[in-house]
């Protein structure tokens, strides 16, 4: 199935590349907005038909893909959400922009086919859910959740850094929703050393009728679960409780795609929307086979 | 002689050594007492800053709101300031809040190396029209060079002055005096320093400063911080005085504001202990003295290794959860 890329910074040549590994797509067209970004000559060189022209392209070439991918900010889509609405494309918004409903994949893969924009909410989202997805699945009363990301600076690039606050607002939403708590705080920390660092977070959280015994063993179960599609994620410090608070840390290492190993963060947003993507044309291909069969 | 604006971030920067949890008593008497010394800006809130409440890096005994509208009843001539690091604190939820409750001076933050995510901090606090500058800290993990980079850039985003802090007291004079010539070279807004006292340096760096160009200082009562603690305050005041530069402070009620500080506000006056000393040469920011303490105690590990060990892997301000990763790797070892 052909997708198209809206982005050409560090997360949409990353997802470029995973994209290019996939049995189920094929990449119609990589879409950035400057003719001289790295992304755009990276995926010239791999020989992907690119533009510079924005969402236009996908406007006047709408046969080019039926799954669009937004790597670009959340103010843009905010303006690009309303088109390929009514263009009837599924979207994949890997901005914070928190329009769709969010998604990650070992809680709602299934469930979220059924709405046409989808939101990857945001990498800490995506690395510390499925935490908090083993937590409520452990059976404790959650009172509260604190997540404090850092990640390598070099692997956040312009549109992230100015993107801050919608990272911390649509993080803290998502937990408040899947967790259905009211009250959460999310942290991220750019650490500049070198060599860089890996991307690591770490979960807080103040709960009621803790068994960490089996806590710990759900969260066994669901870190496997998530390294069916993120191959670098790896519980780091297993649950412990410090100053009665319960902590997990969790460390994500990138498959070194387009930016080296440490920018897990890239790749676990991309992994997760990868994932989506998949099952979306394989559904999409099922319904097919069974048209023509009936 | 020249001007120096004196920034008092006691009731803030004071907050690391007591855990984050001053009361609404203590911040007015204090308020007051500065208040009526005519320092001319009153830092307050949690150590980190505004929105920097959380387990991570402790649960504020008040929420913002409370302690903005204590400090707002008893400051007057006084500046009421804040500190706000943007990836703990946004605008939405706690910088245009603050505004609202009155703030005039927001000291917009980040990691040295991280200007850029300052950005639309800075540019929002010009648009609401108070005085906004920009805030390096842990400036020691930079040469003078790249931290003048980082600096251009806040000043392009608006920043109305650029203060330089020695989080981690790790600063020599020389290193100093060759960041804030640097900056005052390229600049065309003040520059500011902000000492800790690590390696007993903080009085002598904040004076190389002034007298290398620098025209914003901070420092504290009693040098109410974290650690070793911060520049004392009424030691700077009082040595600027001699040397000549104006700060407008009435120096008797300096010292009694200092003395009120003492009586109401610390547990214990900084000093310079073993630990104060390494994490100053290991270059890890002084508010991590206490959560290190903590830790090491529940790990059963030497807190110096856990200091060296974060400073080998240089570890930044806000990286509190990191401290507990180390200890339990050093458990094991």
């Amino acid at each position: 199935m052909k997708v198209a890329i809206l982005g050409s910074g560090n997360i949409g040549t990353d997802l470029l590349i995973k994209i290019l590994r996939s049995p189920y797509l094929e990449c119609g067209v990589f879409i950035g907005r400057n003719p001289l970004s790295i992304g755009i000559k990276k995926a010239r060189q791999l020989g992907v038909n690119t533009s510079i022209s924005g969402i236009d392209y996908i406007q006047k070439n709408s046969d080019c893909c039926e799954i669009v991918f937004d790597a670009t900010s959340a103010a843009a889509h905010f303006i690009h959400a309303p088109i390929l609405k009514n263009l009837d494309k599924f979207t994949i918004d890997l901005t914070p922009a928190k329009i769709g409903e969010m998604c990650v994949p070992i809680i709602n893969l299934d469930h979220i086919l059924l709405f046409k924009n989808v939101n990857m909410i945001t990498c800490g989202g995506q690395a510390t859910l499925p935490i908090i997805y083993a937590l409520s699945a452990s059976g404790v009363k959650i009172q509260y959740i604190e997540i404090v990301s850092s990640i390598a600076s070099s692997s956040a690039g312009p549109a992230t850094r100015v993107n801050l606050d919608e990272y911390i607002h649509t993080t803290e939403q998502a937990i408040k929703s899947f967790a259905g708590i009211s009250n959460a705080k999310a942290i991220l920390n750019l650490n500049p050393a070198l060599p860089c660092i890996d991307m690591q977070t770490t979960i807080f959280a103040e709960v009621k009728n803790l068994d960490i015994n089996k806590f710990t063993k759900t969260t066994e179960e669901i870190e496997k679960k998530v390294q069916s599609y993120v191959p670098g994620y790896k519980i780091l410090l297993n649950p412990l409780i410090e100053n009665k608070r319960i902590i997990v840390i969790v460390q994500v290492k990138g498959q070194g795609d387009y930016l080296p190993d440490y920018a897990g963060n890239l790749d676990i947003i991309n992994c997760a929307a990868l994932a989506i993507a998949e099952k979306y044309a394989i559904s999409r291909l099922n319904k097919e086979i069974q048209c023509e069969q009936s | 002689m020249r001007a120096i604006l004196i920034s008092d971030p006691t009731l803030r920067d004071g907050n690391h050594a007591v855990k984050h949890q001053l009361n609404a008593n203590q911040i007015a008497k204090y308020c007051i007492a500065a208040e009526s010394a005519g320092i001319p800006i009153v830092e307050v809130g949690h150590g980190n800053g505004i929105g920097a409440s959380s387990l991570q890096l402790g649960i504020a005994k008040l929420t913002d709101n409370e302690i903005l509208s204590i400090a707002r009843t008893h400051l007057k001539k006084s500046r009421l300031g804040i500190h706000i690091i943007p990836g703990f604190a946004t605008i939405e939820k706690d910088l245009c809040p603050a505004i609202d409750k009155g703030v005039d001076v927001v000291r917009v933050a980040s990691h040295c190396s991280e200007a850029d995510i300052t950005e639309r901090h800075i540019q929002f606090v010009r648009i609401r029209e108070k005085i906004v500058y920009g805030v390096l800290m842990m400036a020691h993990m930079l040469s003078s060079k790249e931290l003048l980079i980082q600096a251009v850039k806040m000043e392009a985003y608006g920043a109305e002055g650029i203060i330089f802090m020695d989080s981690a007291g790790n600063f020599l004079p020389e290193d100093v005096i060759e960041r804030v010539k640097i900056l005052v070279d390229h600049l065309s807004i003040p520059v500011g320093f902000h000492a800790h006292n690590n390696l007993g340096l903080a009085i002598a760096n904040s004076l190389a400063a002034v007298e290398a160009g620098a025209s914003i200082l901070d420092g504290c009562a009693r040098g109410f911080g974290a650690g070793a603690g911060n520049t004392q305050l009424e030691v700077l005041v009082g040595v600027l005085e001699r040397k000549g530069y104006q700060t407008g402070i009435d120096f008797y009620k300096m010292l009694d504001a200092s003395d009120i500080a003492e009586q109401e506000l610390l547990q214990e006056i900084p000093s310079i202990k073993s630990l104060s000393i390494i994490s100053g040469l290991a270059g890890v920011f002084s508010g991590f003295l206490q959560p290190v303490l903590r830790i090491a105690k529940e790990f059963n590990v030497d807190p110096r290794d856990i200091f060296i060990e974060l400073g080998r892997r240089r570890i930044i301000a806000g990286q509190e959860d990191i401290i507990i990763e180390v200890a339990s790797d050093l458990a094991k070892k």
